[in-house]
C-alpha cells in the first residue's frame, strides 16, 4: 500500500485503499535509546488489532505516539488516521478526530462521579449499561467518585466502560487486563466485542497471548520492532515460543510468517 | 424591597433555600451588617443574638442529648458596598447532642467590606457538630474576611467543619482555626477556596490531638489563577497514645498565581502518629490528557479538574 504525500503533515493523496490507522516507518528515540525502530502497522475500521510484546518492548510508547501524549512525537515516520497525517496534531485534536485511549493505569480524579465521568462528552447519555458491560453494578457505582476510594480493578473497569461510551473511531486499550483478575477476562472480551459492533477499531496492547486471541489481527513487537504480523493464533504461538528473544530479525517484520 | 427581602434574594442567589427560613421547625439566624433581620430557635436549641456597635453577638446552645434533625441555618451578610461586620459566636453542643449548621456569609455587592468572626465552640462529650460555611464575596474583590475559631472537642465528640469560597472573588481571606481534641474525639477540617485576580488567601488551621486515640484530618483544596496567591498552613500535634492525624493539602496554580503549603506535624508521644501530604502545581498532565481523550478541549478539561478538586 502506498499512501504517497510528504511527511509530516500536509494533504495526503491516496492511490489505493487506506486503512483507518496507518503507521509508516515509525521511530521514536530518547537520547541514544531507540524505543521504536522503523515500525509499520495498519488497522482497519471496526477491526481489533492486538499488539503483543513483553514488558519494555515499546508497546505503551506506540500507544502514546498514536494518541499524541505530551512528549511523544515521532523521531521519524508518520501516523495516518483516516488518510490524514496526524503526528503533528496535539492530543485533543486527535481525540476530536475519534481517537481515544484507556491507560494501563488510569488516573484518579477528586470530585468527579462515575456518572459524570462516563458522560463527560455527552450529558444525555445513560451511563448504566456501560458500567454493566464492564462488570460493575450501576446502582453501587454511579454515584461514587473516580478517586482513591476505588480499587485498581474497579477504576480499570470504569475506564473500559468510559471508552465504550465514547463510541470512538479508534480505541487504544493499553494492557486492559492489568489489575483485573483472571476470571474477568470475559468482561474485557465483551468490551472489545461491543466496541467492534459499534464500529470502533481497537488497538489492543497486551503481553498476554490469550488476550490477543480476542483480536482479528495481531502483531508482535520486540525491542521496538515489529517482528511478526498475522492471524492472532499464529502470532500468539510465535510470541509464546519466544523465538525472537535475541531480537535479531534482520530488520524485523513477518518473523512468524 | 426591604432589607430582609434583599438578603433573602442574596441568600437564594448564593444557593440558600429560602423556604427553610420560613420553616417553623428549622432554627435560623439572619443578619445584615449590624442588624438582625430574622431569627428562630426550636425546641432543644437556643439561639440568642443581640446587635452590637460593631456587628453581632450570638450564642447557640444545643441541650444535652438533643439531636437536631434539620440543619440550623445561619446567614451573615452585608448588602451595603462598604462597611464592617464583626460577629462573635459562642456555640455549645452539650453532651450526646448533635447538630448541623449551614452558614452563608454573603456580601454580593461588596467593594470595601471587612467581615470578622470570633467563634468559640464546645462540642461536649459524645456530641457531634457538623458546620458548613459557604462564602460569596461578589465580583469586586473588595471583601476582607477574617474568621477565627477556637474549637474544643470533648471525649468521644466529633466536629466536622467545612469552609467553601469557590464562586466569585475572594478578596482577602485569613482563616485561623484551632481545634483541641480529647480522648477518642474526631475532627475533620476541609477548606476549599478558588482565588482569582489579586485575591489573597491565608489559611492556618491547627489541630491538637490531646487525648488518647484522638483523630484529626486537615484537608485543604485551593486553586489560584491570574495573580492570586495562597499560603496554607496545616498544623497537627499528636500528644497522646493512639492519636492519629493527617494533613492533606492540594493546590492548583494557573496563570501567574502563587501557592505555598506549610504542613507542620509535631508528635510528643511515641505512640502517636501524624502524617502529611502536599501537592502544588499546575493541573496534572495525565488527568488533563485523560479528559481530553474523552473529548474535552484543554480549557474544558482544566475547568473540570479544578471544579472537581473544589467540589
Amino acid at each position: 500500500m502506498d499512501q504517497g504525500g510528504d511527511l509530516p503533515g500536509g494533504p495526503v493523496l491516496l492511490n489505493s485503499h487506506m486503512p483507518l490507522l496507518a503507521i509508516k516507518n515509525l521511530s521514536f528515540q530518547v537520547g541514544a535509546v531507540k524505543i521504536l525502530d522503523d515500525l509499520s502497522l495498519s488497522v482497519e475500521a471496526a477491526q481489533v488489532h492486538a499488539v503483543l510484546g513483553t514488558n519494555g518492548t515499546g508497546k505503551s510508547t506506540l500507544a502514546y505516539l498514536i494518541a499524541g501524549c505530551k512528549g511523544y512525537r515521532p523521531t521519524a515516520g508518520a501516523i495516518f488516521f483516516d488518510g490524514q497525517a496526524i503526528q503533528a496534531l496535539p492530543l485533543h485534536e486527535r481525540a476530536q478526530l475519534g481517537i481515544t485511549m484507556a491507560w494501563q493505569e488510569p488516573v484518579r480524579f477528586e470530585g468527579i462521579s462515575v456518572a459524570d465521568y462516563l458522560t463527560l462528552n455527552n450529558r444525555d447519555l445513560d451511563p448504566a449499561p456501560f458500567l454493566e458491560l464492564a462488570g460493575l453494578d450501576p446502582a453501587r457505582y454511579l454515584s461514587r467518585m473516580v478517586d482513591r476510594s476505588l480499587s485498581g480493578g474497579e477504576r480499570k473497569r470504569i475506564e473500559l466502560a468510559s471508552i465504550v461510551a465514547l463510541r470512538p473511531r479508534l480505541a487504544i486499550f493499553d494492557e486492559p487486563d492489568s489489575g483485573i483478575d483472571m476470571l474477568s477476562l470475559s468482561d474485557i472480551a465483551n468490551v472489545i466485542k461491543v466496541c467492534r459492533e459499534n464500529g470502533s477499531a481497537v488497538l489492543l496492547i497486551t503481553h498476554r497471548e490469550e488476550i490477543a486471541l480476542i483480536a482479528d489481527q495481531a502483531s508482535q513487537i520486540c525491542h521496538g520492532r515489529m517482528v511478526c504480523s498475522g492471524q492472532p493464533s499464529e502470532v500468539a504461538a510465535y510470541y509464546k515460543s519466544r523465538q525472537c528473544a535475541a531480537c535479531d530479525m534482520g530488520g524485523g517484520g513477518d518473523g512468524c510468517s | 424591597m426591604d432589607a430582609l427581602d434583599q438578603m433573602m434574594a442574596a441568600f437564594a442567589a448564593a444557593g440558600g433555600d429560602r423556604a427553610v427560613l420560613a420553616d417553623a421547625d428549622t432554627a435560623h439566624l439572619m443578619v445584615d451588617g449590624h442588624r438582625i433581620l430574622s431569627s428562630r430557635g426550636i425546641e432543644g436549641i437556643e439561639v440568642v443574638a443581640r446587635e452590637t456597635p460593631s456587628g453581632l453577638s450570638a450564642t447557640v446552645r444545643v441541650r444535652q442529648g438533643v439531636r437536631i434533625t434539620r440543619p440550623v441555618h445561619l446567614c451573615f451578610g452585608m448588602l451595603h458596598k462598604k462597611g464592617s461586620q464583626h460577629v462573635r459566636m459562642a456555640v455549645q453542643v452539650e453532651k450526646d447532642a448533635s447538630v448541623s449548621f449551614i452558614a452563608h456569609c454573603i456580601f454580593p455587592g461588596a467593594e470595601e467590606v471587612i467581615h470578622t468572626m470570633d467563634a468559640d465552640v464546645v462540642v461536649g462529650e459524645g456530641a457531634e457538630m457538623h458546620y458548613v460555611e459557604s462564602h460569596f464575596h461578589g465580583l469586586a474583590g473588595g471583601v476582607e474576611a477574617i474568621p477565627k475559631a477556637v474549637i474544643n472537642v470533648a471525649e468521644n465528640g466529633r466536629y466536622l467543619g467545612e469552609f467553601n469560597l469557590v464562586s466569585g472573588r475572594v478578596g482577602r481571606l485569613a482563616i485561623d482555626y484551632l481545634v483541641q481534641v480529647q480522648k477518642n474525639g474526631v475532627v475533620e477540617l476541609l477548606a476549599r477556596v478558588f482565588g482569582h485576580g489579586s485575591d489573597s488567601i491565608d489559611v492556618r488551621e491547627k489541630v491538637v490531638l490531646a487525648g488518647e486515640n484522638a483523630r484529626g484530618l486537615i484537608k485543604t483544596r485551593v486553586a489560584v489563577e491570574d495573580e492570586a496567591s495562597a499560603e496554607i498552613t496545616g498544623i497537627t500535634e499528636g500528644n497522646a497514645a493512639g492519636a492519629r492525624g493527617h494533613v492533606d493539602c492540594m493546590e492548583i496554580v494557573k496563570d501567574h498565581g502563587v501557592a505555598s503549603a506549610i504542613p507542620l506535624v509535631r508528635v510528643t508521644n511515641p505512640l502517636a502518629k501524624v502524617t502529611h501530604e502536599a501537592a502544588i502545581g499546575s493541573v496534572d498532565k495525565k488527568q488533563l490528557e485523560t479528559l481530553m481523550l474523552h473529548g474535552l478541549s484543554p480549557e474544558e478539561a482544566v475547568e473540570v479538574i479544578v471544579r472537581g478538586m473544589l467540589r
